[in-house]
């Protein structure tokens, strides 16, 4: 197919990293996700948005399959990981949770210091020297937009960061594992805006590395962060594509009344 | 009367009727402190700590039982503690809803509230009985039955307050369950398991029924472990019951030891709990 110049100097059509296919999802009897659809886009940035309880943490909790720990939670259909379908029993949690990391929506260090809570994730998968390691930790924190903070004081404890920085300890331990995909299940619904802001930047720096979904109640941080935005709506997908047409022109109904306010 | 008074009416009632409850009970708990402190500090002298218990009429201390209640304690601790804390790990991490975990929870219930004297007679049948001699591995046994339980409790309680959020976000690094629990779940609560740790100790310093049937007692210096062992409550018990003064001033030292010993721990164990756990 031939292109317009304009069309050209646009992006190239991202690849897919992970797509869903007819996912269900059930807590025990109850039905969180129905027959979901959709493809995540490498090296972008997907945000999921929508009232709670609609299951879009739920559908997050899938792509690292969080929600094994749980034996009364089950997922049916496919999640295709670079075309492998990670629903799979013979899949490696450990493995694949090295490869999709994820950050909460409170920030959780771990009792030990900052240098260790970066080194922990790092030490279950890889085998570094000393030096590669403080390497590593340097790396980590500096990606996370932490390291003047922190270079200081890396042997202190993680829980003596402020709430913010400790969020931002909680991305560099995530990405120090080097994963290919970055869950953030609501990550600045716990912090002020000065906070947010830092960790909306940083997403927007981090995608030039990672593949990023996030989960967020705020539209306007979807819209700023994102380049693709679902909505969704009791358990269901109700609107997929483009963020900036999503949230400008939406197709559905149901979309627009939420995104405008006009929900309910 | 208006509504607002009558509140506050109701109000100083209720703070008379807490304050008075606390007094009672604070009264009884000072006059006991008193009375140990009275009748103890004039017994204390360096002897109590360098010579062995002595036949009545004359001079001596309390040694041998100090130092043989230590072994005991200690022996208990360390036989006790592992299997308490890895029982309560079971409990919290593992068992938390299973049959094994609401029997297991059950039977230390059982066990937490069981009438030391129980442990006692229990050690006695099933280990002093058949070997056929009392000894102090006897009385450590029975003193870890009640280490148990409480360590058990407190592990288990400690853990379930460490927030799922925490386990998760070590999981979703990629960490198996065990590297889970080590170092971040049971690390996260070790201010509060060594807590319980401390009061277990606390507990067990003065107990006397577990060790009446099993350790015995001993007028002598002894550190066979295969032996009847002196102990503090034992002899406290047998010289405060005795007609001799000399005996009856040890017996208030030894009294007034432990209540010193187990009031540290006590603070050892607040000071232990509130500092924050660090790496």
């Amino acid at each position: 197919m031939t292109t317009s110049t304009t069309e050209s100097a646009a992006p190239a059509a991202p690849t897919v990293k992970l797509s869903i296919r007819n996912l269900n999802f059930y807590y025990g009897k109850f039905q969180a996700l129905k027959d979901i659809n959709l493809d995540v886009y490498k090296l972008h940035v997907t945000a999921f948005i929508g009232p709670s309880g609609c299951g879009k943490s739920t559908l997050l909790r899938a792509f690292n399959r969080m929600y094994a720990l749980y034996p009364e939670q089950r997922a049916e259909g496919e999640l295709l990981l670079d075309g492998k379908n990670l629903l799979d029993a013979d899949v490696d949690l450990n493995d694949l949770r090295a490869r999709v990391g994820m950050v909460f929506q409170k920030p959780t260090p771990f009792p030990m210091s900052i240098y260790e809570n970066i080194a922990f994730g790092v030490r279950l998968h890889e085998g570094l020297t000393r030096a590669q390691m403080d390497d590593r930790v340097e790396w980590a924190l500096r990606r996370a937009a932490l390291w003047d903070e922190a270079k200081d004081k890396l042997n202190q404890s993680g829980m003596s960061l402020s709430g913010g920085q400790q969020q931002r300890l909680c991305i560099a331990r995530g990405i120090a594992v080097h994963p290919e995909i970055l869950l953030l299940d609501e990550p600045t619904s716990a912090l002020d805006p000065i906070s947010t802001a830092k960790i909306e930047e940083l997403i927007h720096d981090l995608k030039q590395e990672f593949t990023i979904v996030i989960v967020t109640h705020n539209m306007q941080q979807a819209a700023r962060v994102s380049d693709y935005t679902a909505y969704m709506y009791l358990g269901e997908m109700i609107e997929f594509g483009d963020t900036d047409n999503l949230f400008i022109k939406p197709r559905n109904k149901q979309t627009e009344d939420y995104i405008t306010g006009r929900f309910g | 009367m208006n509504i607002r008074g009558r509140r506050r009416l109701v109000n100083r009632v209720a703070l008379g009727l807490s304050l008075a409850a606390m007094s009672f009970g604070l009264f009884w708990l000072c006059w006991i402190l008193y009375t140990v402190l009275h009748l103890g500090v004039s017994g204390l002298s360096l002897d109590l700590f360098t010579k062995m218990t002595p036949p009545p009429g004359s001079p001596g201390g309390l040694m041998n039982a100090i130092v043989g209640s230590s072994v005991m304690v200690g022996l208990a601790t360390l036989i006790g503690t592992p299997i308490g804390i890895l029982a309560g790990v079971y409990l919290s991490e593992y068992g938390q809803r299973t049959l094994l975990g609401f029997a297991t929870r059950f039977i230390n219930d059982i066990l937490l509230s069981a009438p030391s004297i129980v442990i006692g007679l229990f050690i006695y049948a099933a280990y002093v009985a058949p070997v056929g001699k009392f000894s102090a591995i006897a009385g450590a046994l029975a003193l870890a039955l009640i280490v148990i339980p409480v360590v058990v409790r407190t592990t288990e309680n400690m853990l379930l307050l460490i927030p799922n959020s925490l386990r998760e976000a070590a999981f979703a690094l990629g960490a198996p369950k065990w590297i889970v629990i080590m170092r971040v779940t049971v690390r996260s609560a070790k201010a509060g398991i060594v807590t319980g740790v401390l009061l277990a100790v606390a507990r067990i310093s003065g107990e006397t029924a577990p060790l009446l049937f099993t350790a015995l007692s001993n007028q002598f210096w002894s550190l066979d472990l295969n032996g009847p062992m002196a102990n503090l409550p034992v002899t406290i018990f047998k010289f405060a019951m005795s007609p001799f003064a000399d005996w009856q001033q040890l017996a208030w030292a030894g009294v007034f030891l432990i209540t010193m010993g187990v009031l540290a721990l006590n603070i050892a164990a607040r000071v232990f709990f509130k500092e924050p756990a660090k790496s």
